[in-house]
């Protein structure tokens, strides 16, 4: 039942000071035809009933503390409790963007460490921590190249993305009027060196590559790519989803790239809160570090940490007031509680979880590539179509009746009926075994009664939606019947 | 190093675990990878999570907390007061740490909480529709901004010098990205509306959109209706909104708004600096598959029952890459569930008496300032809880709020931060988060001051 449907006229859940009513007059304060003709239909309810319809609400859903959540490219690990303790300090939640910067000198230390760290891990000569998600600091990004090239007086309009890549790469050129050049994966699920060569020329003004890219597979041939770009005068951008494979192992900046953005949501630890708040910073090498967004957050021997508004070739603001603070203060309480040891062990353990899920899964469902992959493995599932008659999605549908999370599905687009698992660091080797378990035990299932499991999950708070007639006909607001 | 509470792998597992896989090392797992670091990346030890908090709580305490001041000062950022079932609820781990609800029969938690939200967002604002969230008032502004452009295939978007300074210099950056130009319209001296004449003026053929704040910076209530009557057919008006002033003022919707956007943390979020915000966008049916971000949509199950699903995934990045509406992914859900609880604890009265209560008190403080010596008005237009005044003594405001800082009241903002051209010039602020005891302290202090 929705929250609306429990109002009841004139119920509340709050309570305010008593104070004396001033001597003001609505009316005279503001013109009648300025005044709500009528209010808002907000639901009615006594605290009472808004604490148990939300915490109703809380118990349909999955998340990380229910249980294993193998999103692939989603970094689900668990999101320590401290983070949350020391971001809800008052110290921190309660401070205005506008207050005298010398009264947030704490916060604006935090942030310049913080970027620091991120060098360090990353190798970046310097960081904005503007960008709210992942997608926002790649649009910061392809603003960056698309400035850069403007002040050198060039024109460049293409960008060169992999068949494999995240949607939001093609998504994010295609927002700064970049036309989006697709190359191709080769037969070991990386940049086919040879089309790239066919494609790169003079218009390309950049290329987005992940690494270890959509696959879980490392583009080994990477150094030779950015080369191959570099010579061509285009800058190469690192789209960082998938770093918690690599970190205290590789740098970004090592391996060449000029530009790139961390989602610190992933490989940081910080909640997912349901989709976001995120956060999407983004490092650039020494010869970009003018284009990033303003103000700056710096360091004078004088001035102490500093807000610095000025830098030549900015792109100005990608957001309002200095980035998604609360989630910077989570990233950074957990790059300290890790320390360089654990940060490197977290990526160590993050694939040695996939390779351990790559090779038991494998037996029952084929990788959609050979070899070691990294912190995820991806699955051809179209043995499930041939062999089972049934497709990925009734695999995973019947995934969450075992209350574990399916791996993300049919992603990336160049694999058929494609799984991708990505396990993360934080999960134990008998959480993976049964897992594995799990999933050979629904075969068996689909092997017995294809149509029964094509009808999966039977346990869940509801069964298989109709989303086609949801999208042909939306609904997207309770339609309340007109009272008072 | 010490044991990390994370990670759970015993010596012992990850043995039996690099023998299942067929190497004998971690470091054959990065065979194919160049470039590999030969050091310790240069950063500190592990820590232990009580050594952590305090080393951090020590930094917060480094920032002075507004939780015991008196804040005088909003301009995108306020400081409300939240009912500690808001927190309470919020932190609930099945919400916090849950993604994107992609596997829609168990997050139904999320979604229908988001479906509720659109609700009452579309109740609101007084529009049709209203998506799950974007990151910010000002990057949902700027996606406004790009969609009408998108509808009308027109370059030209005009923007009120009045709307919020930081929003119009990311209004720019996107433009800039999408190769729109972003024409300035002037406001009124006198009354700090929109100048009529000047928006004339800057209506062309190209014009796309015109984006004004509702209320506008320096808290005056456009005139909507009047608005709209002035441009042409076919340019659409983007009313960028204080949720909380919603309470009292007529829904932009009903007044010819096209796209509403806004900053909804006025709604029980706390201001944590400026960030995360939570990005309010509504717009007319007609448009909802042109709309930016992710739409929740009520369905039914196998059996029948009712649920909710994400919908109109088709307009999204994650299926049409480069052809996408936006290439927003994440969103602020969590944000979402903050003010969807505080709109359900305050209600319909709640809503309208936070809103009466903030309005009559900043006229009230208006009216009592205006009585000290040296300070005038600024415009004359209607406002809702903030206000410009002009303070003609030998002191700067910055001094003036330096003397108040030690009072632990957070005063104005100084306009020439943002307007060169507004020396002396200060942007009050008063929701009900301050008491009237408060109000009353801070006259008595600004006379003593001047």
């Amino acid at each position: 039942m929705t929250i609306f449907e429990k109002s009841r006229k004139n119920r509340t859940g709050y309570s305010l000071p008593d104070e004396d009513s001033l001597e003001v007059q609505i009316e005279k304060a503001i013109p009648e035809e300025l005044l709500r003709s009528k209010d808002p239909s907000l639901p009615e309810s006594s605290e009472t009933e808004v604490v148990r319809h939300y915490n109703n609400l809380s118990k349909k859903n999955f998340s990380v503390d229910s249980g294993f959540y193998p999103l692939g490219s989603c970094t689900m690990k668990y999101n320590p409790r401290i983070n949350e303790s020391i971001a809800s300090l008052p110290g921190f939640t309660e401070l205005h963007p506008y207050q005298p910067e010398k009264t947030f000198k704490g916060a604006l230390e935090l942030m310049y460490d913080l970027k620091k760290l991120l060098s360090e891990i990353t190798g970046m000569k310097s960081f904005t921590l503007q960008p709210a998600a992942g997608a926002h600091g790649e649009l910061t990004g392809m603003l960056i190249i698309k400035k850069y090239f403007r002040s050198k007086g060039e024109k460049r309009n293409k960008v060169i993305i992999p068949d494999s890549a995240h949607g939001t790469n093609p998504a994010s050129a295609k927002m700064v009027g970049f036309d989006v050049v697709e190359i191709k994966s080769n037969d070991n699920g990386i940049v086919d060196l040879e089309d790239l060569k066919k494609q790169i020329d003079e218009d390309v003004a950049g290329i987005m590559l992940t690494n270890p890219n959509t696959l879980g597979l490392f583009e080994k041939d990477i150094c030779k790519i950015t080369e191959i770009a570099h010579e061509k005068g285009a800058l190469m951008y690192y789209d960082g989803a998938n770093l918690n494979a690599i970190m205290g192992k590789v740098k970004p900046g090592d391996m060449g790239f000029d530009i790139i953005h961390l989602n610190l949501h992933k490989t940081f630890s910080t909640p997912h809160g349901m989709g976001g708040p995120g956060s999407g910073p983004v490092g650039v090498a020494e010869f970009l570090k003018d284009y990033l967004p303003v103000p700056i957050v710096d360091l004078d021997n004088e001035k102490g940490y500093y807000l610095k508004w000025n830098l030549n070739n900015s792109i100005g603001r990608v957001r309002s007031f200095f980035g998604n603070f609360n989630v910077l203060v989570k990233a950074y309480s957990y790059i300290l509680m890790m320390g360089k040891d654990g940060l490197r062990l977290a990526s160590e353990m993050a694939v040695l979880n996939a390779n351990y899920l790559r090779k038991k899964l494998s037996t029952m469902i084929p990788t959609a590539f050979p070899g070691i992959c990294k912190h995820e493995a991806v699955f051809d599932g179209s043995v499930l179509v041939d062999d089972y008659n049934v497709k990925t999605i009734d695999l995973a549908k019947k995934l969450l009746d075992y209350n574990v999370h399916p791996p993300t599905i049919y992603f990336p687009l160049i694999v058929n009926e494609a799984l991708m698992i990505e396990p993360s660091e934080t999960e134990s080797k008998e959480n993976i075994d049964n897992y594995i378990s799990i999933i050979k035990e629904i075969l068996v299932e689909a092997r017995n009664d294809p149509e029964k499991l094509k009808k999966a999950p039977y346990t869940t708070p509801v069964r298989r939606l109709d989303e086609v007639t949801a999208s042909r006909s939306p609904v997207v607001s309770y339609r309340q019947e007109t009272e008072g | 190093m010490s044991n990390n509470p994370y990670i759970p792998h015993s010596k012992k597992e990850i043995k039996e675990m690099l023998t299942e896989i067929g190497v004998n090392s971690i470091d054959e797992l990065y065979n194919d990878v160049p470039n590999r670091l030969d050091s310790d990346l240069d950063i500190p030890e592990a820590s232990d999570e009580f050594s952590l908090r305090r080393k951090l709580k020590h930094l917060s305490e480094l920032n002075s907390s507004l939780d015991d001041y008196a804040v005088f000062r909003g301009a995108g950022v306020y400081k409300h007061l939240i009912p500690a079932a808001v927190n309470s609820l919020a932190s609930r781990g099945e919400f916090l740490t849950a993604y994107t609800p992609y596997q829609a029969e168990v997050s139904q938690g999320t979604l229908q909480m988001l479906f509720e939200f659109q609700t009452m967002i579309t109740e609101l604002t007084g529009m049709d529709i209203a998506n799950s969230s974007m990151y910010d008032g000002a990057s949902a502004t700027a996606e406004a901004a790009l969609m009408a452009a998108r509808i009308t295939k027109k370059e030209d978007v005009l923007v009120a010098s009045s709307l919020h300074p930081e929003y119009i210099e990311v209004l720019k950056t996107y433009c800039f990205g999408a190769d729109l130009n972003v024409i300035p319209v002037k406001y009124s001296a006198d009354s700090g509306n929109l100048d009529f004449e000047d928006l004339k003026e800057k209506i062309s053929e190209n014009t796309a959109t015109l984006i004004l704040g509702y209320p506008n910076f320096f808290g005056i209530v456009e005139h909507l209706v009047k608005i709209k009557e002035l441009l042409p057919k076919k340019v659409l008006l983007i009313a960028v909104i204080n949720p909380i002033a919603l309470g009292l003022l007529e829904a932009p919707g009903k007044l010819g708004a096209d796209i509403v956007v806004g900053e909804g943390q006025p709604l029980g979020n706390p201001m944590n600096l400026g960030g995360p915000g939570l990005g309010l966008f509504a717009t007319r049916e007609k448009y909802i598959r042109k709309t930016p971000g992710r739409l929740i949509g009520q369905t039914k199950d196998l059996d029948g029952k009712t649920g909710y699903a994400m919908i109109l995934q088709t307009r999204e990045q994650h299926i049409r890459r480069e052809k996408a509406t936006s290439n927003i992914c994440s969103n602020h859900s969590f944000n979402a569930l903050l003010a969807s609880i505080y709109m359900s604890l305050m209600g319909k009265n709640g809503i309208k008496e936070i809103a009466t209560r903030c309005l009559k008190k900043s006229h009230y403080l208006y009216e009592k300032l205006l009585k000290i010596e040296g300070i005038s008005p600024v415009f004359d237009g209607p406002f809702f809880h903030e206000f410009v005044l002009r303070i003609n003594k030998d002191k700067t405001i910055e001094e003036i709020n330096e003397k108040m800082l030690e009072e632990k009241i957070l005063g104005p903002l100084s306009l020439e931060r943002f307007f060169p051209n507004m020396e002396n010039c200060a942007l009050f602020c008063t929701t009900e988060a301050v008491n009237n005891d408060d109000i009353t302290f801070l006259a008595g202090k600004l006379e003593e001051i001047l």
